[in-house]
């Protein structure tokens, strides 16, 4: 059996399965360790060339179909982007209605990603299928300690469908709910509804207090040294998340930028997107807003259709642990345990929320502002989301949207090089990963999972004009 | 009723009335594998939110999941080979499940399943050599189903829907996401009692028999005139873009998710006639109550209201409206309605 430590030998992990979409790892090994990496997204759709010419209030719902298990995000991001374009702001029990659907989607993200994507790399699954074949033979918990964490599991469907009925309650349907959209919200606020909904946030809290934080330190005490393992310097990058009031005169967890542990407010003028190493041509270092790019997949270099964003230079890290650092609730450092212990931690800290935004919902006010969309303007949509920062570029003419630009947390955490070599966030954590087994690398998948990746979210970023049979993707 | 009837024996029963005991005293479970293409993975999401059963029962007593990219333990060239081994040694036995628009363009390569034997295996590929050996293929979602939203124009990837691409019946499980009791419901009867009542479009008459109009509660507002002028009004939303009238499927009575607590309408927002064929390409925009598609390379011809003739939402609605006309109701808001936004052309693809 291979063992992984003849000098320069390739890994190449694809399909990278318990993620959303298409995507491949290839990693170099030598001694035991990983040398080099690099990711790329294989799986690719067009979205902003679908999004062109149609009615901008139509964002908030298109948008969501990129990504199934973050859609509020992309709708919150649309909406932002439509109401600076329209100069309007939700009303008060809007901004909180908004902030309850996005906040439900988030703890069903963040509790199925970790029981369901990442907790079958370190725990001996039920003989159940899609749970076997097992990933590797590295399960060290002892046996009340596993059966404790297969509990878990499933009480982890059952609550996560919870948090999806929160979307079902407030948006009529989950995924892709209805009730974000620009201007606010759209169910009325009622005694029953709100009664309905601490019910369920209590549920959800009981199960995030008594299960997912106990049940990460678990991992954390007999996983000891992936407090060192994919590890890398602490640059972040997070967008404000969840506004506290419609002028957004502040967030609940606020968005700025790390630069190797010093912090700085966000310049979005520093923002740009590198193509040395993709499937594009254009410019070589381009800001979103203007980005103008074409793709050749034949380009000499290039294998990721990801482009690469980067932030004075930086490839900056988004999600839990970028939020709460930013926020001053946990630096005990980067890493994935620190990663997954972090997602725990914020959705105890977005249940709380909730249970306070519920009861500052007032009754017989409104939900929704009225507004014309202007003939032409621009506008920008940013927030804070699952995975990091999302930002939405909109451009309107003629009452109609021309052009339309996204870079979604996934493209900053999974970002192939940029022009000075420079490793993207998963690429450069992935370096010095021990490696086992060649067969079973699932170290990597670790690694892989602490960030959440979400290959649905990168493949819309594709601006294609000219599909043709002969055009050779990837590889 | 029918809702009730069927849920109800599920959750007495627990188990398939034709499910067989092995010999280890388990219920044999019916071998699945779940494909997903160009996908946002909604619809797995969707089977997640099934609550009779819970995603966990139905993999313990109704279904073998062999594959699902977004579930599975196993992974790169191990699952792979999982796909493999079921899709030679279980022929004509597996049900294949895909979620997803098939990828076209470029010979297929916008969307890959993973490696195989080294080499990049397209989705196309697969969903064509799996769906060769299945025993059913269900197209689960609108992607699937229809080929939209990806396939809108000016449809990049060259997306096309499961039936298009596979030379068989394909049942189709529409809607954005497809609703988990549609999922688990039409599973469920290919299991137990084989391919379910299908309607001219291969979907299952159970679920998509009949108009979300036609199911609506707020329907004696359409008859009586009431219409929400504005979004999160308690009326007949039809004004401001529900799609209801030319939507096949039971939302209104089924209610979503699992816990069957809301839909679209019930929370005030119009149907975006996300389970159509029609969905987003011209069930959009959204807030419209007809199709004013917009599109580079589309002339604008104001005055073409019903004429065209890919607008079949604008004549499904107009039909049904002139009944209403026809019997005395609605006609000064019908006149209104029009006149504002009757702006509608045809839809042409360069």
């Amino acid at each position: 059996m291979a063992t992984g430590k003849e000098a320069g030998m390739k890994i190449v992990i694809n399909p990278i399965t318990r993620v959303l979409g298409a995507s491949q790892v290839e990693v170099q090994v030598a001694a035991g360790r990983v040398v080099y990496a690099r990711c790329a997204a294989t799986v690719f759709r067009g979205f902003e060339m679908i999004l062109r010419d149609r009615d901008p209030r139509d964002t908030a719902y298109i948008t969501q179909r990129i990504c199934g298990i973050c859609p509020t995000a992309h709708a919150m991001a649309a909406s932002f982007a439509v109401e600076e374009l329209a100069g309007i702001r939700p009303p008060h029990n809007g901004n909180l209605l908004r902030n309850l659907i996005f906040a439900g989607d988030l703890l069903q993200n963040h509790i199925r990603h970790f029981y369901l994507f990442a907790v079958p790399d370190y725990v001996r699954g039920p003989e159940i299928r899609p749970l076997i074949p097992p990933s590797t033979t590295d399960y060290r918990l002892p046996r009340a300690e596993n059966k404790r964490l297969i509990d878990s599991y499933f009480q982890a469907l059952d609550v996560s469908r919870k948090a999806y009925e929160i979307n079902a309650l407030l948006g009529g349907k989950a995924p892709h709910p209805h009730s974000i959209i620009p201007g606010g919200s759209s169910v009325p606020v009622t005694a029953i509804t709100v009664l309905n909904l601490i019910s369920i946030v209590k549920k959800i809290q009981k199960f995030i207090e008594e299960r997912m934080l106990p049940d990460v330190y678990i991992l954390a005490e007999h996983y000891p040294e992936y407090f060192k393992i994919g590890g890398r310097g602490a640059d972040f990058l997070n967008f404000g998340l969840f506004p506290v009031d419609p002028e957004v005169s502040s967030y609940h967890f606020p968005g700025a930028a790390v630069l190797n542990g010093r912090m700085e407010a966000v310049d979005l003028g520093e923002i740009t997107e590198h193509l040395r190493y993709t499937h594009f041509e254009g410019e070589p270092v381009e800001h979103p807003a203007r980005g103008k790019t074409r793709p050749n997949p034949d380009k000499p270099g290039g294998y990721s259709w990801a482009k690469a964003p980067r932030y004075r230079g930086r490839a900056l890290e988004g999600g839990p642990l970028a939020q709460l650092w930013i926020r001053g609730d946990y630096r005990r450092g980067v890493s994935v345990m620190d990663r997954l212990i972090a997602r725990a931690i914020i959705s105890r800290e977005v249940a709380g929320l909730m249970r306070k935004w519920l009861t500052a919902l007032k009754p017989d006010q409104p939900v929704f502002s009225h507004f014309r969309v202007p003939d032409s303007g621009v506008g920008v949509g940013l927030t804070g989301a699952m995975r990091g920062a999302l930002g939405h570029w909109l451009e309107v003419a003629g009452g109609r949207i021309k052009n339309y630009q996204i870079i979604t947390p996934t493209a900053w955490n999974f970002s192939p090089h940029d022009d000075q070599r420079g490793l993207g966030p998963v690429e450069e954590a992935l370096l010095d990963t021990p490696v086992a087994d060649a067969k079973k690398p699932v170290e990597i998948k670790r690694v892989l999972h602490s960030f959440d990746p979400c290959m649905s979210c990168v493949a819309h970023v594709i601006v294609l004009d000219q599909p043709g049979p002969n055009r050779v993707i990837v590889f | 009723m029918r809702t009730k009837t069927r849920r109800r024996g599920l959750a007495r029963t627990g188990r398939a009335p034709q499910t067989q005991e092995t010999g280890n005293g388990r219920p044999e479970k019916h071998p699945l594998v779940w494909l997903e293409t160009n996908t946002c993975h909604g619809d797995i999401l969707s089977l997640l939110n099934s609550y009779h059963p819970d995603f966990g029962t139905l993999t313990q007593e109704l279904l073998e999941i062999y594959f699902t990219n977004t579930l599975m333990a196993a992974h790169g060239s191990q699952a792979i080979e999982v796909l493999e081994k079921i899709r030679l040694e279980r022929s004509g036995e597996y049900i294949l499940v895909v979620e997803g628009t098939v990828p076209t363009a470029a010979g297929g390569r916008y969307a890959f399943i993973g490696l195989r034997d080294g080499k990049p295996w397209t989705a196309l590929d697969a969903v064509v050599e799996l769906a060769a050996g299945a025993k059913h293929v269900v197209a689960v979602g609108s992607c699937a189903t229809w080929g939209l939203p990806y396939g809108a124009h000016p449809n990049p990837t060259g997306s096309k829907p499961v039936s298009a691409v596979v030379d068989r019946p394909v049942i189709n499980v529409p809607g954005c996401p497809a609703h988990p009791d549609w999922i688990t419901g039409t599973l469920a009867h290919l299991v137990w009692y084989g391919v379910p009542e299908l309607d001219a479009e291969n979907r299952p008459v159970v679920f998509y028999g009949e108009t979300i109009h036609n199911l609506c509660q707020r329907r004696h507002y359409f008859e009586s005139g009431l219409f929400a002028r504005k979004i999160g009004e308690p009326w007949c939303l039809y004004k401001i873009g529900c799609k209801g009238p030319v939507t096949y499927a039971d939302c209104p009575s089924r209610q979503w998710c699992g816990e069957h607590l809301n839909w679209p309408v019930g929370a005030n927002t119009p149907c975006t006639g996300c389970a159509s064929p029609e969905f987003l390409e011209r069930t959009a925009p959204f807030f419209e109550h007809l199709p004013d598609v917009h599109l580079p390379g589309v002339r604008v011809t104001a005055n073409r209201v019903g004429l065209a003739g890919g607008l079949i939402t604008a004549l499904g609605i107009g039909l049904h409206l002139a009944g209403n006309l026809f019997t005395g109701r609605l006609q000064k808001e019908w006149k209104k309605g029009l006149g504002k936004t009757g702006k509608t052309f045809r839809l042409k693809r360069k």
